[in-house]
This record gives C-alpha cells, structure tokens and sequence, in this order.
C-alpha cells in the first residue's frame, strides 16, 4: 500500500515518503538523475526552469536547518516559488489541525508539500489527505523515515565505492529513534549491499531490528571487521535520562569513533554522519575532520538528490523535460 | 405479558447441554421451557426459526457507548440498536465515560439512559479507583448499590501496588468483581503497536507482551492475597493464556476474556498507518493469535467480548500513533465468531459458551441459558447468510472497523431480551 500510494498507475514516482516498496531502478534512476545536477552545481549557472510557475511549501512541524535549507536551495534551483513554514506543534488535536493546515495551504495553489513532522505516519497521512495534484516528499517523520537523507547519503557512497554489491556497511549508535537509519537499511537492501550491520547496545536497538534486514553486535570493536562505510548516527541528549545510557563518557568509551576504532574497519572505509554530530560523544573530532570522513560531502550532495526528487515527483504532474534537458544546461 | 414460541430452530443451550432442532417457550420475560409445550401456553408471537440456531442472548464484557460525555462519537441509541442487531442482550460498560462512573449519581445517569433508549440490560462497571487515576479508592459500596456489576479501572492502569492491593481488598469485602486489564504504565511506555516486525518497521512506540504479563502476574499473586474475584479483560498474548492456565490450574479464583479482533488480526495484517488498525492491547502475532484460539478452545480464556469502541471521523483521522485506538465490534461479533468455527478453530457450542454462558457465570446473572426460569435473553441467528459490511447494513455510529468493506457469513435475524423482541431483521 504505501509504495502504490507513492507510484502513479505508470509505476512512475509521485510522492516520496518512505523506500519501502520501491524498486532498484527508481532509487538508480534518482541517484543518476541526482548526478547531472550535482555536475550543474559546480558550473557558473545554478539554475534550471524544470519547476518554473510551481509552488513547493516546506512545512517543517519539526526544526531543522541543514534539511530545510537543503530543500529550499533545492527547489530555488528548480526555479520553483518556495515559502517554508515553521510550525509548532500544539500539544491537543494534531490530527485536526494538521489537516486544517493542509487544506489551507492547498487552497493556495500550492503543488508540491515537503513535511517535517515529529509523529511517525505523518507524511503518509498528508499524502492520502491532500489533493490529488499534490506531490509529498517525506523530510523525516518521527521515527519512520526519512528517505531523501538516505537518498544522499547512497548518492555519497556511490561516488566513492561506484558500486554496492561488495559493501559491508555498519551503522552504529541509536538505531531505535532514527529514521534516518530505517531509511538507510532500506535503501542499502534495495540496492544491493553484501551486508548490513547495526552495532549498538541493546537499549538503542529496536526489539525486532533483524526483520529489517541487518546483522547486530552490540561491540565496536568487533563489530567494524571488513567493514567499508561507517555511518555514525547522532546520540540525543535525552537518551541519558531516558534510562538508556549511563553517560555520555561510557558511551564514547563502548561506541565511539575513534582513529583506533576506526583502524579496525577496511583502510579505505569511509566515514559518514547525517549531523549535526556531537563531537567527542558519537565521534572523536579527529575522525570527524579527517582524511577518510566524506560528511560535508553528504551536505553539498543533499542539495543534487533533493532536486532529483523534487523534479521526478513532479514530472508526474508536470509535463517536465526529462534527464536530457537538464544534461543540457550543464 | 406477552408468550413467545420460537419453533422448528435448531437450539444450542452450552449451559444445559442441548443441540437439538425444537421450541423454546417464553412467558412474562422469562424461559418457561424448551422440552415441552407449558400447559395453557397461547402465544401471542411465533417466530419461525427454521434452518436458524436458537441460542442465548450474548452478554458482552467491554463496551464502550460514548455516553454520558463523547455522544460525538457514538450514543446509547445508536449503539443500542447496534447491540440488539448483533444478538447482544447484555453489555457491561467500561467507566471511562465523562465524567468517569466513579459516583453513583453517574451510575443512576447510565441506568436512566438505559431505560430512555428502552434496552434495560446495560450494567456500568464502576470505577476502581476516582477518576481511574489509580490514587484513590471509588465509593464501590454505593457503585453496587446504584446497579454497577462490577469494578474495573477501564484501560488506565494501577501504578502503585499498594493502591491495588487495598482496592482488591475492599472489593472482596462487598463481593464485587474486578474486571482487570493487565497493562504495566512503564512497560507499556505509551506505545500503540505491538513491540515486533511492524513497530520496528514503520518507527511506532512499541508495547512489549511484557507489558501485559507482569501486570497480569501481579494481579494475581494480589488476587491470592486479597481472596478478590477477578476476571481478566482483553487478553492477548500467548504468554499471559498460560500463565492464565497456570493460576487456574493452581485452583486461583479467576476468569478471563479476549477480544473478537485479536482471535483474527495480527501485526501483520495492519496496511501501513491505517488508523483502522490502531487498538489497545495491540494486536500482536501469529504465535499469540493462535495461542488465544486454542485458550478458547481449552477454556482457558472463558469468554469473547466485543471490546466495543466506536470513534468519530476525527478520532481515526490523523498520523497513527496520534488517532484513538478502539475498533467498533458489536456487529462483527458473532460472524468472527462463525468464522473461527468455520476454520475449525472451535466448536459452535463453545463459541455460544464463550459469548453468553461463561459471561453469564463470570458476571452470575441469570441468563446466558435457556433454562426454565431465566431471563428469556434469545438471540436466533442464520448461519449461513453472507452481508456486507457498508453504509446500509453497519448500525454503529463508530464506522472505524478493519473489516469495513469484507463479506461477512451469519446474521442475527431475532433478539429477545426479556422476552421482549427487540430485533427482527429487516425492521
């Protein structure tokens, strides 16, 4: 259901809210579509009308700045109108004032909605509820997903490994409330991967964290044998007081990166981090800044793949140019 | 008062063991005899009940009808037509109503409501604790008197043990019933999906079996302590249908009950987000279905209950852990109830047992038999007619099933409640 919610009847993309049912192909075809205009952003025009006349409204339920900006530059580049909306959430009837906030805007012409959300289900919920000619593109909800991070950071990899069926790819830290993490391990499945590893203790791991397709060690140490990308994830504060974790210190010391630890792992593995990262809690900063880390790589990147979807989920709606004319303009 | 005969059905009586094609008998509210024809009997109805199943009215353990307080969401009128649709005779209401059935004056409100809607076997479950806050104790004496069957604390849990040990204590002291769901607060940690596949998958707050079972494991040993009758709401999982068996087998004096929705729909069944789907206890696996089937089947767990909740279009309108969990049940509990019988799962005596004897005894209410001399609560259905659940055919104000849209196979076509017809199909 939720893919065929996300695929027009030509299979085509519609809207973005999870990878979950999507096939290899699609996720090819963003992360080459995404390459053309990673090459455009280098060049002296940074600009393509694919979206002139479009209206895309960031509702951002949730702070962000690095994901809200990345969109809003992503569809400026587009030549699309962009107004972003922060807004609180109220604590009563979410559900209702949700849907209000969606009518509303919809009556506003709008084409093409990117939520942020705090409460998993939200972007699906507006994706079934809008109008018809409305494209969604999911920008995180709650502990779900959050599929255009995912999508960079394949993007990111791709650039530096060409190729996913030789990699082993950990992912350490607080697996339990990160869709960012939920959304990786999709796509790494979808595309291929030799192996996808969680290491975490068990606190932060989902009861059923196997079902999702992914090998578990609960020892750094262990678990970054013959592995080729690490993806560190961010340790909210809170997970402390939560009774999950003793200390930030003791969590440093079980699972965080540091150039020793990183020896473990293969010599050309490369290091990532969706951010904002806590150095000296998740990742030692000379690991952070160092040769092997590839994370305001992923930044610049989240700008190309934001646009690849931006454009393919509107070309469904809009009778856009395909690949060709944005090669084109490079 | 009027007579009644209800010819040529096939009448299933678990109670007195009896399955066999015949007449039940009904004079002044009351079963007067399904082995003969009483002297002087001139009834003013017959109901023809050929190629139909005679049984006793269902008395349904959880119900939820929205009034006093949420009559957005459904009402007694509503929903009582629902009820006696479904061959439901009896409902006993959770008091989380608003305000909560914690005083008497809310207890004669409900039975006033009652008898305005002209369906008198509504029986409210008082508050265990005020305000189901699990602080302090309910006045239970006066609850009884005001006409609640039971006590219970709806689906808040008691925190502190202390507080249930004296509440149990108390209701054993005025022989009440406490009508328990089992659900530790921590463990539960505010989720709304079983702690599996699903949750994993889709990012939801999990609720571990756990949740259930702990709760359910101090209930008990209480139970030991406090000499308090308690019957088990709700269940879902396999590890609390043993450690059910168990505490029966140990000679505890304790019932339990599931809901009509767990005995079919697992985690798996939920389509991603779809509201429709969120309940509490949550619906959990194939493991933990299959095991309160065979708890049916072996008598573990006693009874099915609806566990009725019906909701507005708002209440489900949201991202899924936002909605209001509860499923509307009343009129799908008799053809799940068919259907487990169709799979093979249990016998049609059972089934019947497990929706009006078993409640009856749990609740000792004088009904859910055809015996002479008991309330004359009849339900005759046909097994075999297949409808549609839709707009036309659903009773419930709450339209918030899974099944919405599904064929379902068996329909109430009479109910007698007190010997009154209160249904007849096509009316």
């Amino acid at each position: 259901m939720s893919s065929n919610l996300q695929l027009n009847s030509e299979g085509k993309l519609k809207h973005f809210l999870t990878l979950e049912g999507l096939s290899k192909e699609l996720l090819t075809e963003i992360l080459d579509t995404a390459e053309s205009f990673a090459g455009m952003s280098d060049s002296q025009v940074k600009k393509v009308p694919l979206l002139r006349g479009k209206t895309i409204v960031n509702l951002f339920f949730e702070n962000s700045t690095r994901t809200r900006t990345t969109f809003e530059l992503a569809a400026t580049r587009l030549s699309a109108d962009v107004l972003s909306m922060n807004i609180a959430t109220s604590a009563t009837s979410k559900g209702e004032s949700l849907l209000d906030t969606i009518r509303n805007l919809e009556a506003m012409f709008v084409d093409m909605f990117v939520v942020r959300h705090a409460i998993s289900g939200a972007a699906h919920f507006i994706a079934q509820h809008t109008a018809p000619h409305i494209s969604v593109i999911n920008a995180g909800d709650g502990q779900h997903a959050h599929p255009t991070q995912a999508m960079l950071d394949m993007f990111t990899i791709r650039q530096i490994k060409q190729d996913f069926s030789s990699l082993r790819v950990a992912i350490i830290g607080d697996i339990l409330h990160s869709r960012v993490a939920r959304s990786q391990i999709q796509a790494l499945n979808i595309l291929g991967a030799a192996e996808v590893r969680v290491i975490a203790p068990k606190t932060l791991l989902p009861a059923h964290v196997e079902s999702l397709g992914v090998t578990v060690s609960h020892n750094l140490t262990e678990g970054l044998k013959d592995i080729d990308v690490i993806i560190m994830l961010r340790l909210q504060k809170e997970r402390m007081t939560s009774a999950l974790l003793p200390s930030e210190s003791e969590y440093f010391k079980c699972f965080g990166l540091t150039e020793d630890k990183l020896k473990i792992a293969n010599p050309d593995a490369i290091v990532m981090h969706p951010g904002p990262i806590n150095r000296g809690v998740e990742i030692d900063s000379k690991v952070a800044d160092g040769p092997q880390s590839v994370i305001l790589k992923q930044v610049s990147n989240g700008i190309a793949v934001r646009m690849a979807i931006m454009a393919m989920a509107m070309q469904t709606s809009a009778a856009a140019p395909g690949r060709s004319a944005i090669v084109g303009n490079n | 008062m009027s007579q009644i005969h209800i010819q040529n059905g096939r009448i299933i009586d678990p109670a007195n063991n009896i399955d066999r094609i015949g007449s039940v008998y009904i004079a002044d509210g009351q079963i007067m005899s399904v082995t003969h024809e009483p002297a002087g009997f001139t009834p003013d109805t017959i109901i023809d009940a050929g190629n139909q199943i005679v049984c006793p009215g269902f008395i349904d353990l959880s119900t939820r009808l929205r009034e006093p307080g949420q009559s957005r969401k459904a009402t007694f009128k509503s929903e009582t037509v629902a009820a006696a649709s479904a061959g439901v005779t009896t409902m006993c209401l959770q008091p989380d109503t608003v305000p909560v059935i914690d005083t008497a004056a809310v207890a004669e409100l409900v039975k006033d409501l009652a008898e305005k809607t002209g369906y008198q076997q509504i029986y409210p479950i008082a508050a265990l604790t005020r305000k189901l806050e699990g602080i302090e104790l309910s006045s239970m004496l006066s609850l009884k008197q005001a006409g609640c069957i039971a006590v219970g604390n709806a689906s808040q849990p008691v925190q502190n043990l202390l507080i249930l040990r004296r509440a149990m204590e108390y209701a054993a002291s005025h022989d009440l019933l406490l009508i328990f769901r089992p659900n530790d607060y921590w463990l539960g940690n505010k989720g709304c999906a079983h702690e599996g596949a699903f949750a994993t998958r889709y990012g939801l707050p999990g609720i571990p079996e756990a949740a259930e079972t702990i709760a359910l494991s101090h209930c008990l040993e209480l139970a030991e302590l406090t000499g308090c009758r308690v019957h088990f709401g709700q269940i879902s999982c396999k590890r609390a249908v043993i450690k059910i068996h168990q505490a029966k087998k140990y000679g505890l004096n304790v019932s339990a009950d599931v809901a009509i929705h767990q005995l079919h729909l697992t985690e798996n069944d939920i389509q991603p987000f779809d509201s429709s789907y969120h309940v509490l206890p949550p619906l959990r696996t194939e493991t933990d279905k299959n095991a309160l089937r065979q708890g049916l089947a072996s008598g573990t767990l006693d009874a099915i209950c609806s566990d009725h909740q019906p909701h507005d279009m708002d209440a489900k309108l949201g991202a899924f852990p936002e909605t209001e969990p509860g499923i509307s049940s009343l009129e799908t509990l008799l053809p799940l109830m068919l259907r487990l019988v169709a799979q093979q799962k249990i016998t049609l005596q059972q089934g019947i047992a497990a929706l009006s004897t078993n409640p009856a005894r749990i609740l000792r209410l004088n009904s859910g038999a055809l015996t002479p001399g008991f309330t004359a609560d009849v339900c005759v259905f046909n097994p075999e007619l297949n409808w549609q659940i839709d707009a036309e055919s659903w009773q419930s104000q709450g339209l918030n099933t899974p099944f919405w849209g599904q064929t379902m196979t068996g329909k109430v076509t009479h109910t007698l409640q007190a010997g009154k017809l209160i249904y007849r199909q096509g009316e």
